[in-house]
């Protein structure tokens, strides 16, 4: 099966790089002309999360709670009691630590239609901090049941991950980057929930990531090429429900697995593997994330710092093969 | 003790007067439920052996009043996306509110047997997917407020008439969560929205004053935009009157502040803190059921049913 990314001439580290808030608020504008139900709901983070434009087509459909993460929850809760779609916009930091009981509570037990947008994820906000940092979003959320978690890498990614979300009953937590990523996906891809992506097949090793990296380990991919080791890149977009299939297939066909996210090393993506490797097919394996509060840097340092460029996956890669087998 | 069972649910259904009903049947008919769904209530909670006592009685008069004859929904409107909604904020009263649900037709009388018990879907606090007629999961407090805020800009959106009302305690609004909700009510001018307040002047372990106290409420939700009722939060005409009439001010959100006590009207409950969450022995049962006149046969003069 061909696999659903672009082929540029160029390596995919030289190509345009797109900022997803973009496609973010495309989407959710046509979508809001096609369904009535569709409502944003902010926390004063209109102009974070680029919803100028939406503000202007849909006034009153754009509800600003002000600087208020609690409430803002709830109150989408309560819109969707009432038939409504929200979309909650919200750096993710504030939205996911601020009103992680609302989110339990009001939104993943009550079972309710909401959507949360985590916006500028990870170490997106780079020098601004760990304050501002959202490694851990994916962990504490992972944790609730009843909540899907959905980590798209790039602008075609985001757009087809909102469409399903608006399409699909229930909550859903989506991360929006901020960090520009080049288009990994060709025009025509389609999400499919739960489902991981083979987008390099390859089988010395593999390495699973999603979001901001997912470019990063297809470099890495093709770097390893070059000295002879097939890696098998599976793009994992939704981290919950985790397709543990791929996971154990990967674990089964290849030499190893090595995780790579803009994420906390606890918890996250590479916490997923790791839980599905330990009880169903030991392998060989390494996380990459983010393991600690971030010193100052951008985001772009800060990924590579922790063994993210594409030649620290490469070569964690490279280790994981020479290292004993388990 | 014996383990709750079928032989301890035995509460009458209430239908709905008709509309037209004059006040004072309509009061005498609230007043007839609330004593039931008190009666049964502590029946749950002693042979249960465990529940909310005190703040479960503090709310029983407001719950009857509203399902009783204010919120347009009804069994078989429970589904209606332009019924009126009411959000249990104060979700540690679960028992009171599946006693009222019980008393109004929404959940079988027999199901209350198996409160809290393993796998029953009634649990020590609500659950909309499993309790027709729950609007919310709610338990966590300073949730509830929030949620109706939402749901009466949905109203508001859909350019409908449905009213939005929520409970809260008293001691739940030392959670801040509830003021940023204030705050977003009287801004989007929610006059639809009606806060009522379980002013009951107690908390876990101690008075709301002596606590983090509360005062002046009337002046800080008036500050907050809202209109300001106070009523008596156990009488049953003054709860009618107010709860149909919402709003008093065009455009502002009502804030309703009910005062009642915890553990009302029995004598050994009634405004003492260590009713909390106590379970009544038999022989405390026993009296309660008796000064509630439990031993006399019910009248079920509303019943439509």
């Amino acid at each position: 099966m061909t696999p659903p990314v672009r082929t540029p001439q160029r390596s995919l580290a030289d190509q345009p790089r797109y900022d997803c808030r973009n496609a973010y608020v495309d989407t959710l504008a046509d979508l809001a002309h096609t369904d009535h139900r569709i409502v944003g709901v902010v926390n004063d983070s209109i102009g974070s999360s680029k919803l100028d434009a939406f503000k202007r087509a849909f006034p009153d459909r754009l509800i600003n709670v002000g600087i208020a993460e609690q409430d803002m929850v709830g109150v989408a809760a309560g819109l969707a009691n009432g038939g409504r779609i929200p979309f909650v916009s919200a750096a993710s930091c504030f939205l996911t630590a601020r009103a992680l009981e609302q989110i339990k509570a009001d939104v993943a037990y009550s079972d309710r239609n909401v959507k949360l947008c985590g916006m500028s994820p990870g170490v997106a906000y780079g020098e601004l901090g760990p304050t501002h940092h959202s490694i851990e979003d994916i962990a504490w959320l992972r944790a609730i049941h009843n909540m899907a978690i959905v980590v798209p890498a790039d602008p075609v990614e985001t757009a087809a991950a909102m469409r399903w979300a608006a399409a699909t009953e229930g909550p859903v937590f989506i991360r929006v980057s901020r960090m520009s990523v080049p288009q990994v996906y060709s025009d025509d891809y389609t999400f499919r929930p739960g489902k991981a992506v083979t987008v390099r097949d390859g089988d010395d090793v593999t390495v699973i990531s999603n979001g901001t990296v997912l470019w990063r380990a297809l470099v890495a991919a093709e770097q390893l090429a070059a000295d002879g080791i097939e890696a098998r890149v599976v793009s994992m977009p939704t981290v919950k429900p985790l397709d543990t299939d791929a996971v154990i297939a990967a674990a089964a066909e290849t030499g190893g697995i090595v995780t790579a996210e803009e994420a906390s090393t606890v918890g996250g993506l590479g916490g997923a593997v790791a839980e599905t490797l330990a009880q169903h097919h030991p392998a060989r394996m390494r996380i990459l994330g983010v393991p600690e509060f971030a010193p100052t840097g951008s985001a772009g340092y800060l990924l590579d710092r922790y063994g993210m460029s594409p030649e620290g996956i490469a070569d964690t890669a490279r280790t994981l093969l020479t290292s004993p087998r388990q | 003790m014996s383990a709750l069972a079928t032989e301890h649910v035995t509460m009458p259904v209430f239908g709905r007067l008709d509309p037209h009903a004059g006040r004072a049947d309509q009061v005498a008919h609230i007043a007839e439920a609330a004593r039931q769904i008190r009666i049964q209530d502590l029946k749950l909670v002693h042979y249960a052996n465990a529940g909310h006592i005190g703040g479960d009685l503090s709310a029983a008069d407001i719950l009857a009043t509203l399902y009783g004859a204010v919120l347009n929904v009804t069994p078989s409107t429970v589904d209606d996306p332009d019924r009126d909604r009411f959000f249990l904020s104060k979700g540690h009263v679960a028992g009171i509110l599946y006693t009222t649900l019980a008393a109004f037709g929404f959940l079988p009388v027999e199901d209350l047997a198996t409160f809290l018990k393993p796998l029953s879907a009634l649990n020590g606090h609500p659950n909309r997917r499993k309790v027709p007629g729950v609007e919310a999961n709610t338990g966590p407090l300073g949730h509830g407020l929030p949620i109706a805020v939402g749901h009466a800009l949905s109203a508001k959106l859909d350019v409908s008439r449905r009213r939005t009302y929520v409970l809260v305690g008293d001691g739940e609004l030392q959670e801040g969560s509830n003021w940023e909700a204030m705050m977003a009510a009287s801004h989007h001018e929610l006059d639809r929205l009606t806060v009522i307040v379980d002013r009951n002047r107690l908390q876990q372990g101690a008075t709301v004053r002596e606590t983090n106290d509360l005062d002046p409420l009337d002046a800080k939700a008036a500050a907050f935009g809202f209109a300001v009722v106070e009523v008596n939060g156990h009488d049953h005409g003054e709860l009618l009157d107010v709860l149909s009439s919402v709003p008093f001010r065009p455009g502002k959100p009502t804030f309703v502040i009910a005062h009642t006590h915890k553990g009302h009207p029995i004598s050994y409950m009634s405004n003492n803190a260590a009713w909390h969450h106590r379970v009544p022995t038999l022989e405390d049962l026993r009296q309660a059921l008796d000064e509630l006149g439990a031993g006399t046969v019910a009248t079920n003069r509303g019943s439509t049913s």
